[in-house]
């Protein structure tokens, strides 16, 4: 770890998709109208999907390695040097970077495809791609940075792209707000995370190693130990300020608001962002920075618990929800408390391998919903789908093999990565946030096979024209479902539980995350195999359910929304009213907040400005008063007393010549009688 | 009267002073613009008398005799201007009595 081998290819894995990006951005008007789509996807995609094989690439050089020295650094240049605050412009592969990256180009890949086929009759098709692979760039930014701020700097980036993209038909009002909306929850997450960023640099600082570089940071880390700030450690406080960035990135409680109304995005981009790669930069980054995380085991227990909690609550409002993408979208909120549960219980490995294959089935859900809701010309709305199963069976076929992941069916790859997190928080957690698991996983298997029956069995409930119109999706788009589905497989591999065999993926991780962190819980083969069977029981109960109240109809679904008054129903259908009751006190308390500033500045500041202007004019007037009475007083006097006396002195001038000579002739009789009186 | 004799330079003052005092008094006393200039004749030859009579019993050369002719020749020369302006003022206001005539005033 102290000696990384450096590099040069690493750049070009972000570099690529960052310059399809600027070409479909800044030429992609004029490409599209004289080239046609088709040269807009070629650029899109190609640049991911070299970045993909960069990527692979990369893997196996780390493979080849000792795994004490898998660290590949590729360091551009220096980006910021400000006292001791040194940033380099580096990227840094390492097993876990690695993983994340196959993950964004890979599966960000098969979605670039996917988006070509369904985004084919879109005017804004070049826009759409550029933004796709400028969010590709960022997120791996956001992965291979070596620093917090570099990684900041993805981390924004993806941000940007997230608003961008679910806001990509802006024509209609309710995706721009939607897409404000993300950003502004977003935002407050990202100021946790400034906050904890500036905190760890300046507490280093403080140590004599101001850093900001992951691998600095894990080298000081423990000069951190004991410190303190208001009477709390400065660990935690960090850790804590970071964990509300992970909650604003990663939609866990109370952030969660923006990713379901984040589905006002085309699908393809639900798919992508906001589920296989954006939401996960939170799980990531708590990874990367385990080691801190692992310093504060107060912060590791907010983190489990509201983790927990996320994943429970966000199960039951997926259940009575009727919107295809909706119920994927609080499915995707669930599955990430179940990532975080895993940070919570510092069982990292295993959380970021419930992240991959996550990755793979949610993928492969929303491109199927997708391609469902092309094929029903943009009906969103289950309950006027059914019986799709005959018209679209690729698309059928790979839905249902990722339904059987996300439920954690034996076999597939959602069954190791959540069965592992399961046993992790039952090992080292507790029995209280292993049941709440135990419960969503219950939730997951009955919403989502709601959800299939809803949409594939049963009869259609469309209208005539759209049941004419349905068809199976077109190759382009059906492919990376199969690949999805299929690839989900041995990918679920890497995990086998313990009692079945190596894992793999843990193995992997083990120079990232340490002996220490990696290491699953110690639990005897016999309780392990008890959980595994209690949660396979528990999904096939919740699957059983669905089955009878959605497929054999023998079990109305309204003796259950019917329970309690229907108070239950409601909340869940309404989302427990969360997103009214931060209408209610932060919208409407900063519109009231606002109209108090406006109202301050109506009355007090205009009134101070208003009252000064008035005070000046009144001193203005005093001022005036005295020019105009005592200078032009003084003046007018001096003026009117000069008339006056010339006024006396005109009678003098007659004009009568005789006059005149009498006054010469005065005065010299005057002067002469003067003259010998006096001064002979 | 003891002392008045051509040969005694008072006697041509005081008839110097009785001219001067006669033309002052036209000047003063007239209202015809004609009489006034009448007046400053007299005044003007009363002075002329001085000059002679200074410079015959006083100086001794003949600086004063020479100042008599410039000034009789002043005198036309004043005539022939006043007498215009008189001819001017008559045009104008059709009288030459000088109280008339007040457009200076004030």
């Amino acid at each position: 770890m102290d000696h990384p081998i450096p590099t040069d290819t690493l750049r070009w894995i972000v570099f690529l998709p960052l310059i399809g990006a600027i070409i479909n951005g800044l030429l992609g008007a004029i490409i599209q109208k004289k080239m046609g789509k088709g040269a807009i996807s070629f650029i899109a995609c190609t640049p991911v999907v070299i970045a993909f094989g960069i990527s692979v690439s990369v893997f196996f050089q780390l493979k080849g390695l000792n795994p004490e020295q898998r660290f590949l650094i590729d360091n551009l240049y220096s980006w910021i040097t400000l006292g001791s605050l040194k940033v380099d412009m580096a990227f840094l592969a390492d097993p876990l970077s690695t993983v994340m990256i196959l993950v964004v180009t890979g599966i960000g890949g098969l979605i670039h495809i996917y988006a070509i086929g369904y985004m084919h009759d879109d005017k804004a098709f070049w826009r759409f791609f550029a933004y796709l692979n400028l969010f590709t760039a960022a997120m791996l930014t956001l992965v291979l940075g070596d620093s917090l701020l570099l990684m900041f700097v993805g981390w924004e980036g993806v941000g940007l792209c997230s608003y961008a993209l679910i806001g990509f038909w802006y024509q209609d009002h309710n995706n721009a707000r939607a897409g404000n909306k993300a950003f502004i929850v977003n935002r407050v997450g990202d100021f946790g995370f400034v906050l904890g960023m500036f905190l760890l640099f300046w507490s280093l600082d403080a140590q004599g190693h101001g850093t900001l570089t992951f691998r600095e940071i894990a080298k000081w880390a423990s000069t951190l130990q004991g410190q303190m700030i208001w009477g709390v450690p400065v660990v935690t406080l960090a850790t804590l300020f970071l964990f509300v960035g992970a909650t604003g990135k990663s939609a866990q409680i109370p952030l969660h608001v923006w990713l379901p109304d984040a589905m006002a995005g085309p699908t393809p981009v639900s798919a992508l962002i906001h589920a296989a790669t954006m939401v996960t930069a939170g799980v990531y980054m708590i990874a990367r920075l385990g080691f801190l995380f692992a310093m504060s085991p107060a912060t590791l227990h907010v983190v489990a618990v509201i983790a927990a909690a996320t994943a429970l609550f966000a199960a039951t409002i997926a259940v009575t929800q009727n919107d295809i993408k909706k119920v994927l979208a609080y499915s995707t909120v669930s599955q990430l408390g179940y990532m975080f549960v895993a940070m919570g219980v510092g069982a990292y490995a295993q959380g970021v391998f419930h992240l991959v294959t996550h990755a793979f089935f949610k993928a492969c859900l929303f491109l199927g919903a997708g391609s469902v809701i092309h094929a029903m010309g943009g009906e969103q709305d289950m309950t006027k789908m059914g019986g799709l199963r005959k018209h679209m069976p690729r698309t059928f076929i790979t839905y249902l093999l990722a339904t059987l992941a996300i439920m954690g069916f034996p076999g597939t790859a959602g069954f190791f990565s959540k069965d592992g997190i399961l046993e992790e928080a039952y090992g080292r957690g507790g029995t209280g946030l292993w049941l709440a698991g135990l419960c969503g996983a219950g939730l997951t298997a009955f919403y989502m096979w709601r959800q299939v029956f809803m949409t594939f069995f049963g009869e259609s409930r469309a209208d005539e024209h759209t049941k004419h119109h349905l068809h199976e999706s077109p190759g382009v788009m059906t492919w990376p479902l199969v690949v999805l589905a299929v690839g989900a497989f041995p990918v679920g591999m890497f995990g086998l539980p313990a009692f079945l065999g190596h894992h793999l993926f843990v193995e992997w991780l083990e120079p990232v995350f340490g002996h220490g962190h990696g290491e699953a819980a110690h639990l005897s083969h016999e309780t392990a195999v008890l959980l595994t069977v209690i949660s396979v029981v528990v999904a096939l109960a919740g699957f059983g359910l669905a089955y009878l109240m959605y497929y054999r109809k023998t079990l109305a679904p309204e003796r259950f929304s019917a329970l309690a008054g229907g108070l239950f129903y409601r909340l869940s259908y309404n989302k427990y009213y969360i997103d009214e009751i931060y209408q209610a006190i932060f919208v409407n308390g900063t519109l009231l907040l606002a109209r108090i500033g406006s109202l301050f500045d109506q009355y007090v500041i205009d009134g101070i400005v208003d009252g000064s202007a008035s005070l000046t004019r009144f001193i203005s007037w005093l001022n005036g008063l005295f020019d105009n009475y005592i200078i032009d007083g003084i003046v007018n006097a001096v003026a009117n007393i000069t008339f006056w006396i010339g006024n006396r002195f005109r009678r003098l001038q007659t004009g009568n010549i005789n006059s005149y000579l009498y006054g010469i002739l005065i005065a010299v009789v005057v002067a002469i009688i003067v003259k010998l009186r006096y001064w002979s | 009267m003891p002392g008045f004799s051509p040969n005694e330079l008072s006697s041509y003052l005081i008839i110097s002073a009785i001219l001067f005092a006669l033309g002052l008094f036209t000047v003063l006393t007239r209202r015809n613009a004609i009489s006034v200039l009448m007046g400053v004749e007299l005044i003007l030859n009363s002075a002329n008398i001085n000059y002679v009579a200074f410079s015959h019993f006083a100086s001794g050369n003949a600086d004063g005799q020479i100042y008599a002719i410039f000034v009789i020749m002043l005198a036309a020369a004043e005539a022939a201007v006043g007498l215009a302006i008189v001819l001017a003022i008559f045009q104008i206001f059709h009288t030459i009595d000088v109280e008339a005539v007040e457009t200076l005033r004030e």
